[in-house]
């Protein structure tokens, strides 16, 4: 009993962490229009599980490098104003492909993939709660200490030079901030699902906010609400975690809007 | 001393070479008004004097300490993100309360403290976007095509309203437009851009300048003097 207590608690804990981690900078995800950003950045990250293998490396360190570099490419690329959106999607996928091809590519390894894809939420350590909240705690503190800047960047790149704020070095920090996101949250949610958590607790969110830091705070707690829930589910009706965990954010997405647009009709009634 | 000084600036962009030995000056309470036509490295320029754009040659000199006023073009306003117009204000600073309603005030906007950024209509962004400029007691107030996407009447409206802010704060304007008949008349020189200063001037002689006939053809001379016209009799049927 204490065992099975254990790992739902490590289990819980390690999805609070990365929602803790996800939620907040999925609102920037959203106000700036990168949602291709955060998926080519998660399924780069199949490279960096490869990588890891073939070269006996952390798989945390190693699919952090790789998110990172694709992130860079990606910031620098859109910085140029070559990111269309057929160049992101193109990127976002091929990453998957290249990544999947190097995986069975690697000889001897026996790699579950499925873990990687999409999560395996059940089966972190200790350890994996210990690096997830890490993370997560440095995201949060580069959040907070950005945050106006951030904010003023992602209205107008020329007001915020006009107010001092270097757009680029903002970027910057969202760029370093997704990398991790995708470093932390591999585990518990999987490449595949990463772009999910990101968008959807913030965008369910939307409805309901007003001001910028309610809308963080309330995708966190949607978030939370989600793998709660999402767990519990997953137990009960025996299905896999983090998908749950996503259809869960969903539905609050659908009923957030749909609440906003009854009491929107009432108020014009 | 003048307020911004310019030499030889060139800028270039992927290859292309959008401004080449432009030179400007600035001084204190001058409206200055940049015409040029699309493409014409209007924009570029005005990014290049408030520290958005690196030059590739030449200078930028600012006075030292000089309050710039900024209204973009435009700004990206997505409908995801909720901001109310007092917090957008106190972006990326917060500022004494006094001071960001007196702004309000100043552009006829204090009704507006409370909206939502995303559901403002493109006349009040403008105002909003100026009282944001206005709020530092700006030495100058430099507006890019500040007008766009308004129609007449607002845009009257909104230049009448740089004008008496004008001559109640003493501050140098410098603006883009390609309204040339609304903004010429009201101005104390006109440079005509077109990747170089093409000619400069009070708005008579450019107007009557070969190179400004070439860019814009001769309709625009009647143009301005029907504006004159306009000018010389009420304000407040624009």
């Amino acid at each position: 009993m204490t065992l099975l207590d254990n790992f739902i608690l490590r289990a819980l804990l390690a999805g609070l962490g990365a929602v803790l981690a996800a939620a907040p900078l999925g609102c920037f995800v959203i106000w700036r229009r990168m949602a291709y950003f955060g998926d080519a950045t998660a399924h780069a990250a199949i490279l960096g599980v490869a990588l890891a293998f073939a070269l006996q490396a952390p798989v945390f360190l190693s699919v952090l490098g790789v998110a990172l570099a694709m992130a860079l490419t990606v910031a620098f690329l859109s910085g140029r104003g070559y990111a269309a959106d057929a160049l992101l999607g193109v990127m976002a996928h091929s990453a998957l492909a290249f990544g999947l091809v190097a995986v069975s590519l690697i000889p001897n390894a026996r790699i579950d993939l499925n873990a990687f894809l999409f999560g395996d939420i059940l089966a972190v350590s200790r350890f994996d709660v210990l690096v997830i909240w890490g993370g997560a705690a440095l995201i949060l503190l580069m959040l907070w200490w950005r945050w106006s800047s951030l904010l003023i960047a992602t209205l107008s790149p020329d007001l915020a030079h006009a107010a001092g704020v270097a757009p680029r070095r903002e970027q910057m920090v969202l760029t370093l901030a997704m990398a991790l996101v995708v470093a932390v949250a591999i585990k518990v949610i999987g490449v595949l699902l990463i772009g999910a958590m990101l968008i959807t607790p913030a965008a369910a969110a939307r409805p309901l906010a007003a001001s910028p830091e309610r809308m963080a705070v309330l995708a966190t707690l949607i978030g939370a609400l989600s793998v709660v829930a999402g767990l519990w589910l997953a137990f009960l009706i025996d299905t896999p975690a983090a998908p749950t965990i996503v259809a869960v954010a969903a539905m609050c997405f659908l009923a957030s809007n749909l609440w906003s647009g009854v009491r929107r009709r009432a108020r014009r009634a | 001393m003048s307020l911004i000084n310019v030499q030889g600036l060139r800028v270039v962009r992927g290859g292309r070479v959008i401004l080449s030995s432009v030179d400007l000056d600035i001084a204190a309470g001058e409206i200055v008004t940049i015409v040029g036509p699309n493409g014409s490295g209007k924009s570029t320029l005005l990014q290049a004097l408030i520290g958005a754009v690196q030059p590739d040659r030449g200078s930028v000199r600012q006075k030292p300490g000089l309050r710039i006023g900024y209204v973009p073009q435009k700004l990206h306003l997505d409908a995801t993100l909720p901001m109310d117009v007092t917090r957008f204000l106190n972006l990326p600073r917060r500022v004494a309360r006094a001071r960001w309603q007196g702004a309000l005030e100043q552009v006829g906007a204090d009704g507006l403290a409370r909206a939502q950024m995303a559901g403002l209509s493109g006349g009040q962004i403008q105002r909003v976007l100026l009282a944001r400029a206005l709020m530092n007691q700006p030495e100058i107030l430099i507006l890019d095509e500040a007008t766009q996407g308004l129609d007449q009447p607002g845009s009257a409206a909104f230049y009448q309203l740089i004008e008496q802010l004008r001559s109640d704060l003493g501050c140098a304007i410098l603006m883009v437009s390609h309204e040339l008949h609304v903004v010429m008349a009201a101005s104390d020189r006109v440079i005509c851009l077109n990747g170089h200063v093409c000619c400069q001037g009070t708005p008579e002689v450019v107007a009557s300048a070969p190179e400004y006939r070439a860019l814009f053809g001769t309709g625009t001379k009647g143009a301005l003097a029907l504006y004159r016209h306009e000018h010389s009799h009420d304000h407040h049927h624009h």
